[in-house]
C-alpha cells in the first residue's frame, strides 16, 4: 500500500510539474503568436537577437545606455477574462521590438507574493515598475524602497490608498461609468417614452472599487431623476452570485420592476438565466432593460442580439497608456498623477441618440454590429 | 409534556428548533410590512417552473448538502475536516468542461461542437472527485497526516490545477443539454433532485449495512476498533474517497447551474459551509457518532440564513455580520453548558413540582 501511496504522490509531482511547464509554454505562444516573426527568433535565440533589436531600438525609445528597458509587471493574476486581457495587452505592447524587456509576475491574487514580487523586481534592477495592486492599502514600504533605487513605479487598473509614492495611475473612472449608465438610462427611456424608472441593482463584490464606483454614479443619476432602486444587493462579480440575487428579485419584486443593473458581464449571464426561468423578458422588444458593465467579447455578442440593451466598457488595455507614461519619464517630463482611459458604450440599439453627457463632456454610443465585435480585441 | 421532553432529547430537536427559527424569522418580517405571513413558504408554478422561496432553498442549498454528506463521513471517522472539497469542486467542474469543450476552447454554441459527449464528462468530473478523495484518503488514512494538513495541499492545488486544465480562461458551454443537471427536469428544479437522490442513496447504503456502525466505532476509537477486527484505515479511506465523489457531483451541479466553468468562483469557500453544516446538524467535530439528517438540516440552514438576507433586503455590506449573529446563535444553543444548563433549569422546575404536590 505504501509503495502506491508513493507511487500516488509521485504522479501528482509529475502532474503538477507538467502543468507548470504547460503553463510557462501558453504565455510564451501567446507572445510569439502576436508579435512578428522576428520575435520569434527573439525566443529561440535570446542573447543574440535580443542585442539586435536593442541596437535597432536605441533610436526611438531614447534609451541612453543603448539597452532595452526593463519593465517588471506584478499582475494580480488571471481570474477572468478582462485579466488575461489585461495581461495580453502588457505582453502585446512591451516586446523587444517596442524596446521593452518584460518580466511578468503573475501573482495569482496573493498580496504577499505580490510584495515579493516587487522587492524582486527592486533586486533585479528594473528601469520601471508596473503593479496592480491586489489589496489598496500595506504599499508605502515598498513604494519606498523603489523611490530609494530610483525606481519609478506606475499603478495601473486598481488603486494604492496609503501612499502616493508612484509615478502615475492608469485605470478606469468607474464613477464615469457608472454616470454614463445613468445618462444613458434617461436618454433611453425618455425616447421609448418610459416615465417611471423601477431599477434593481447587482453590485459586485463588497468593497471593490469598481462596485463603488458604478453604484455612486448611478445613483447620483438615480436621485437626480428621481428614479427608484428598489433594491441593490451583492452578486461577488460571479455569474452563480447574479443568478442567485435575480432568482430572489424575481420573487420579491414580482412585475415591480423594470430596470436591472448588472455591474459586470457575468452577473448579467447569471440575471438573465433567472429572468429566463422566473418568465421575465428583457432586452430590446422586453419588459425589462438589462444593462451590464465591463463589455466583454461575449456580452457585447449579446448587445448585438439584443439581449442586452447596453453594456459599459472597462478597459483592460491599459498596457498603451503606460507606454505613453514611460515614455514621457525617459524624455524627463512629468506624467500626470491620474490617466483615466479611453472607454466606450455600448449600445443594442439607436434610440438614444449618438451621443450622451457625461459629467459634462459629450461621449459617443457604440451600436454593436458585426464589424465592432470583429475590431474587438479581447 | 412527556411526549414533549422525549422530541427534546432526540439529536434533531435542535437543529431543527433553529431553521424553523431562521424561518420564522421571515414570517414576522412579512406580517411587519402589511405582507401574508405564510408568504415566504408560498409555492406556486409560474412560467411552467416551480418557484418560491422555500424552492429557493432547497434548490441552491444543494451543493452544500451535497458536500454535506461527504464531509459527515470524514469528520466522524477520521475526527477531522476535509477543507479541500470546494478546490475540488472547482477542479471537478473544470474537468468536465474541458473534456466536453476540448482543451483551450473557452465557448461552445451548440452540441455539434463538443469534442466530447456529455457523458464523458460527467464521468470525468466523478472519476477526477474520486481521484482527490484517494489522494486525501492516501495521506490521512496510510501517511497518518493530520487531515487538515492533508487536505490543504488540495485545497491551495485543485483551483489552480482546474484552472490550467480550463487554460486560464472561464469555459462556457452555452448548451441547454449541459445546463439541465442544474436547471430543471420537468418543473422541479435537477439539484434538489441530486441532492436527494444522494441522501437517500448514502442513508440506504449505512443503514442497510455495517458501514454506519463501523465509521462511528473507527471516530470513536481507531485502535480499538483496530484490535476488534475493523480494517480502520480502509475505512477511514473510504470515507475521504466518498467525500471526493459528493464533492465531484457538488461540481457537476454548481457548473451546468452557470453552464460554464469559471474555476476561480466554483465552490469558492464552501468547504467551509460543509463544516458549518456539520456542525449546525449537531454533530461533533470531534468524530464519532454522527447523525447525516442533522447535516443536512444544516446544510438548509445555511442556505435558509442566506435566502433570508435576500428576503429581508438586507444591505450587502452589514450580510455578514447579520450571518455571524445567527451562526453565533445556533451554535451556542446546542453548546454542552448551554444544554446542561436548560437541563438543570427543567429539572429545578420538576423538582419545584414534585415539592409541591408533597
Amino acid at each position: 500500500m505504501k509503495k502506491f501511496v508513493a507511487l500516488l504522490l509521485a504522479l501528482m509531482m509529475v502532474l503538477a510539474m507538467g502543468a507548470c511547464s504547460s503553463s510557462g509554454t501558453t504565455t510564451e505562444d501567446t507572445a510569439t503568436n502576436d508579435t512578428a516573426t522576428t520575435d520569434d527568433a527573439a525566443t529561440t535565440d535570446d542573447a543574440a537577437t535580443t542585442d539586435d533589436a536593442a541596437t535597432e531600438d536605441t533610436g526611438d525609445t531614447g534609451a541612453a545606455d543603448g539597452e532595452l528597458i526593463k519593465v517588471g509587471f506584478a499582475q494580480v493574476g488571471h481570474e477572468s477574462d478582462w485579466r488575461t486581457a489585461s495581461t495580453k495587452s502588457a505582453q502585446d505592447v512591451f516586446t523587444a521590438e517596442n524596446g521593452y524587456e518584460l518580466s511578468f509576475v503573475d501573482c495569482d491574487n496573493d498580496s504577499a507574493v505580490q510584495l515579493d514580487a516587487v522587492r524582486n523586481f527592486i533586486q533585479q534592477g528594473m528601469d520601471y515598475i508596473i503593479i496592480d495592486p491586489i489589496v489598496a492599502t500595506g504599499w508605502d514600504t515598498v513604494l519606498t524602497e523603489c523611490e530609494d533605487e530610483g525606481i519609478p513605479v506606475i499603478v495601473i487598473d486598481r488603486t494604492v490608498d496609503d501612499s502616493d509614492k508612484y509615478a502615475s495611475w492608469v485605470g478606469s473612472n468607474f464613477k464615469t461609468e457608472g454616470l454614463a449608465c445613468g445618462e444613458w438610462l434617461k436618454a433611453y427611456a425618455a425616447a421609448q417614452g418610459i416615465t417611471e424608472i423601477n431599477a434593481l441593482v447587482i453590485e459586485g463584490s463588497t468593497g471593490a472599487s469598481a462596485t463603488i464606483g458604478r453604484t455612486e454614479g448611478f445613483k447620483e443619476i438615480a436621485d437626480r431623476e428621481g428614479w427608484t432602486i428598489l433594491d441593490s444587493q451583492n452578486g461577488d462579480f460571479t455569474e452563480a452570485g447574479g443568478q442567485e440575487v435575480m432568482e430572489s428579485y424575481c420573487q420579491s419584486y414580482k412585475g415591480q420592476f423594470n430596470v436591472v443593473i448588472c455591474q459586470n458581464d457575468n452577473e448579467a449571464y447569471g440575471a438573465m438565466t433567472a429572468m429566463d426561468q422566473a418568465g421575465v423578458t428583457y432586452g430590446v422588444g422586453g419588459d425589462v432593460i438589462l444593462v451590464s458593465f465591463d463589455a466583454n467579447k461575449a456580452a457585447l455578442e449579446l448587445v448585438k442580439e439584443g439581449k442586452l440593451n447596453a453594456d459599459f466598457e472597462c478597459n483592460p488595455m491599459a498596457a498603451p497608456d503606460v507606454d505613453a507614461v514611460i515614455k514621457q519619464l525617459e524624455a524627463g517630463e512629468t506624467p500626470e498623477k491620474e490617466i483615466y482611459m479611453n472607454e466606450t458604450w455600448f449600445v443594442a440599439e439607436d434610440v438614444a441618440g449618438a451621443t450622451i453627457t457625461v459629467d459634462g463632456a459629450e461621449q459617443d454610443l457604440v451600436v454593436v454590429t458585426q464589424e465592432v465585435l470583429d475590431a474587438r480585441p479581447y | 409534556m412527556n411526549t414533549l421532553r422525549k422530541a427534546t432529547r432526540q439529536q434533531l430537536f435542535l437543529p431543527i428548533v433553529c431553521v424553523i427559527l431562521v424561518l420564522a424569522v421571515n414570517m414576522v418580517y412579512d406580517a411587519a410590512r402589511g405582507a401574508g405571513i405564510f408568504n415566504f413558504f408560498h409555492i406556486y408554478i409560474q412560467n411552467d417552473l416551480l418557484q418560491g422561496r422555500l424552492i429557493n432553498i432547497l434548490n441552491r442549498g444543494s451543493e452544500v448538502a451535497i458536500l454535506a454528506i461527504g464531509m459527515t463521513l470524514v469528520v466522524s471517522a477520521s475526527s477531522g475536516t476535509d477543507i479541500s472539497v470546494g478546490s475540488v469542486m472547482s477542479l471537478c467542474a473544470s474537468f468536465c468542461c474541458m473534456l466536453i469543450a476540448g482543451f483551450g476552447v473557452s465557448s461552445v454554441e451548440s452540441a455539434d461542437q463538443f469534442a466530447m459527449p456529455i457523458v464523458v464528462g460527467l464521468i470525468g468530473a466523478l472519476v477526477m472527485g474520486v481521484f482527490c478523495g484517494t489522494f486525501n484518503g492516501s495521506l490521512v488514512a496510510y501517511l497518518g497526516i493530520q487531515p487538515m494538513v492533508a487536505t490543504l495541499i488540495l485545497w491551495s492545488a485543485a483551483r489552480a490545477i482546474g484552472l490550467l486544465l480550463c487554460n486560464n480562461l472561464i469555459v462556457y458551454i452555452r448548451v441547454p443539454e449541459f445546463g439541465i443537471y442544474g436547471g430543471y427536469i420537468g418543473c422541479v428544479p435537477t439539484p434538489i433532485i441530486i441532492a436527494a437522490a444522494c441522501v437517500l442513496v448514502v442513508s440506504l447504503v449505512l443503514k442497510k449495512t455495517a458501514m454506519g456502525l463501523y465509521i462511528q466505532s473507527v471516530g470513536i476509537n481507531k485502535k480499538a476498533s483496530r484490535i476488534a477486527g475493523l480494517n480502520s484505515r480502509k475505512i477511514i479511506f473510504i470515507c475521504y474517497l466518498l467525500c471526493g465523489l459528493c464533492a465531484g457531483i457538488a461540481g457537476i451541479v454548481a457548473s451546468s447551474r452557470i453552464t460554464s466553468a469559471d474555476s476561480n468562483n466554483i465552490g469558492l469557500n464552501m468547504e467551509l459551509d460543509a463544516i458549518l453544516a456539520v456542525a449546525l446538524g449537531g454533530n461533533s467535530l470531534g468524530g464519532g457518532k454522527f447523525n447525516l439528517a442533522g447535516s443536512i438540516i444544516g446544510a438548509y440552514t445555511i442556505q435558509a440564513i442566506t435566502t433570508t438576507m435576500y428576503n429581508l433586503g438586507v444591505s450587502t455590506e452589514v450580510t455578514p455580520v447579520f450571518k455571524a449573529v445567527i451562526v453565533i446563535l445556533i451554535v451556542a444553543i446546542q453548546a454542552p453548558p448551554v444544554k446542561a444548563w436548560f437541563k438543570k433549569h427543567s429539572a429545578a422546575k420538576a423538582a419545584k413540582k414534585e415539592v409541591a404536590r408533597v
